[in-house]
């Protein structure tokens, strides 16, 4: 039997296609289903790279998912339609990574706490914001060595690399980060900021990182934890690059990042829709890695 | 130039725009002593927020001295006849902010987006002009872009409900015939009961007759500052414009020496520095970047031994847009970083 778990990803969009193209390369994952709810540009592709596809949403999936063995889904569709589209596929035993800022399963960051999710054979796992998978590392790298009272990140975004979902709710997105960097960045207070920049050529995605210690940092810990941290996002998205910092002023530590994708389907310059996929793909690799060493059991199937 | 006989709408920013020249901290009793002598001196609009707008309170912008609450509470119940406005910019601020604006009386939103990203405005500016309030579109930094791009962005924030737009210099960078051009086009092309306002920057000493020429080419909204007290150069300096609208014919309703005294007895005193176009102003203007860096820039620039010149001048050309001020200091790094390899 095959160690790879076998996936359907929801949403044929960019992030969906840029996904796709991702997990055709992964070592864990299978893709083997696009859903869409329509015919379109990126339900072709997805046939084109040999997968089959539903246009009728998820209920059109739903009677294959058990044959054809899914195990996992990604949902890159909005949050409106995420709760149904998982209490489906949940009912059948699949475990679902959101990419929406639904956020009705818990938020994964992978070098911070999928590891937890996996073990726990979480069902529902939500991959923040753009702006979260960028920087609540850091914030966590900074909390692993000492308490932070507040943490405050500021996402720069080139124009072209922000859909309209995220224009049209761009509070979802302010409120879901500082909530990430609260309760998986560990600060006790956070804020997020969002900055679109219309330059041209775009920019590549910048995140700054504010982090306020509620005690003297400790210098040397603080910017070992971070380059640690640095490295294990490169992991899974190699265009993560820290640009300066760490900075110290008082209690202040400021870091500032770079994002570059890897040009998969989307442009290099959009980083930030870059590190989501890659997250989501990780995430859904770990659980893949964690029941082939027997440290999860799948939902059972007959 | 001729003015005689029309009508035009003044709107204070000095303890708003003012906030960034203080570093956000304009204590309470300076707020309400301010305002109460705009209100007294016939001010009809007067905006009272955090710098960075509703929300601004940050590490990236910064901490002021009370939060947007405490200084709303503290000037809305003292006026007589001024109303009081809010800054809003999304991405910073959420509809959050907005309902507590609006619960402590504000009865002005200004929504303010990058000139080419009016599509994030949506939702407050909807969820404002359901509220019934004076709902404004601002797009910052006008000068970035085409007189027919910020036609097509003006558009939009009328279509979600705004019932006036800015053409916003941030920058201090546009000379007359732009504002000419982009506030007729505005004029020219919105619904006609859609007011069209002009806020300006003085970085090229332009801030007087940019307003003017607003003014006559169909802005019904003009923004200034009470001894130009705002970011970067400051905004255009309302008591010298009063007297330039007295004798241009113009009516505002603002009385001239009141609004002098107020600006030479009140808020004089209270500038940490003297504003005017100094080198790193006049840089901002020259370069087209974001008044509000100046201060960040003149700080890195002491902190790192670049000059701030050269730094907003690298700004400018990297195509920053208003609230990334964290790129200031990442950029003084990077810079002393190449220095000092060479």
């Amino acid at each position: 039997m095959s160690k790879k778990l076998k996936a359907a990803i929801i949403g044929p969009g960019n992030i969906g296609t840029d996904l796709l193209m991702k997990a055709m390369r992964s070592d864990w994952i299978e893709p083997v289903w696009m859903v869409g709810i329509e015919e379109s540009e990126g339900i072709k592709r997805a046939r084109d790279f040999g997968m089959k596809t539903s246009v009728s949403g998820v209920d059109g999936l739903l009677p294959h998912v058990i044959e054809d063995d899914v195990r996992i889904a990604f949902d890159a569709t909005s949050a409106y339609v995420h709760a149904e589209n998982s209490r489906k596929l949940n009912e059948l035993g699949v475990i679902m990574v959101d990419l929406t800022p639904a956020a009705i399963g818990p938020f994964c960051i992978p070098p911070v706490n999928l590891k937890a999710h996996a073990e726990k054979l979480e069902m529902n796992v939500n991959m923040v914001t753009c702006g979260g998978q960028a920087t609540i590392p850091i914030v966590a790298a900074v909390s692993r060595v000492q308490p932070v009272s507040y943490g405050e990140i500021v996402a720069t975004v080139g124009s072209k690399s922000v859909g309209p979902g995220t224009r049209v709710n761009i509070d979802e997105f302010t409120r879901t980060t500082a909530a990430g960097v609260e309760q998986v960045g560990g600060a006790k207070k956070g804020k997020a900021i969002i900055i679109i920049n219309p330059a041209e050529p775009p920019l590549i995605m910048r995140d700054t990182i504010h982090c306020l210690t509620e005690h003297e940092p400790d210098q040397e810990a603080i910017t070992q934890s971070i380059l640690d941290m640095v490295e294990a996002v490169q992991q899974y998205v190699p265009g993560y690059r820290l640009v300066n910092g760490p900075v110290f002023d008082g209690n202040r530590v400021s870091v500032f990042m770079e994002v570059e994708g890897l040009g998969d389907f989307l442009p290099k310059y959009a980083g930030n829709l870059d590190i989501m996929t890659a997250a989501g793909l990780r995430t859904a690799e770990m659980f893949a890695e964690e029941a082939a060493n027997n440290t999860i059991s799948l939902p059972a199937r007959g | 130039m001729n003015l005689e006989g029309k009508k035009v709408t003044l709107h204070d920013m000095s303890l708003r725009d003012g906030m960034h020249a203080k570093r956000h901290q304009i204590s309470l009793q300076q707020m309400i002593d301010v305002a109460t002598g705009l209100d007294e001196a016939g001010m009809p609009l007067i905006e009272v927020t955090h710098g960075d707008g509703l929300g601004g309170a940050s590490v990236n912008y910064g901490f002021p001295a009370h939060s947007d609450e405490e200084y709303l509470n503290a000037v809305v119940p003292k006026m007589k006849q001024a109303k009081v406005s809010a800054l809003l910019l999304p991405g910073i601020g959420t509809v959050d902010h907005l309902r507590m604006a609006h619960d402590c009386g504000v009865s002005t939103i200004r929504v303010a987006t990058h000139c080419t990203e009016a599509d994030v405005s949506q939702q407050h500016i909807g969820l404002a002009s359901e509220m019934k309030m004076d709902t404004v579109g601002f797009l910052m930094m006008a000068h970035m872009a085409p007189p027919e791009k910020i036609l097509e962005q003006a558009k939009l924030m009328e279509s979600y409900g705004a019932n006036c737009v800015y053409c916003t210099d941030s920058a201090g960078y546009m000379l007359p015939d732009q504002v000419t051009e982009k506030i007729g086009l505005l004029r020219a092309e919105l619904k006609p009961e859609t007011e069209i306002g002009f806020h300006g920057h003085h970085n090229l000493g332009m801030g007087i007759a940019n307003s003017l020429a607003a003014i006559d080419a169909g802005a019904g909204r003009i923004d200034g500052s009470v001894a130009g007290l705002g970011a970067g150069a400051g905004n255009t300096p309302l008591e010298v414009f009063v007297a330039v609208l007295y004798r241009m014919g113009v009516e505002s309703g603002v009385d001239l020496f009141k609004v002098m005294d107020v600006a030479e007895d009140l808020v004089v005193p209270l500038m940490d520095h003297p504003i005017r176009l100094d080198r790193d102003a006049l840089t901002l203007g020259y370069a087209g970047v974001y008044s509000s860096f100046l201060l960040f820039a003149q700080r890195a620039a002491e902190k790192y031994g670049i000059s701030a010149r050269d730094i907003l001048v690298e700004l400018g050309r990297r195509g920053t847009v208003g609230g990334q001020e964290d790129m200031i200091e990442d950029l003084a790094l990077t810079m002393a970083k190449e220095r000092g390899a060479k």
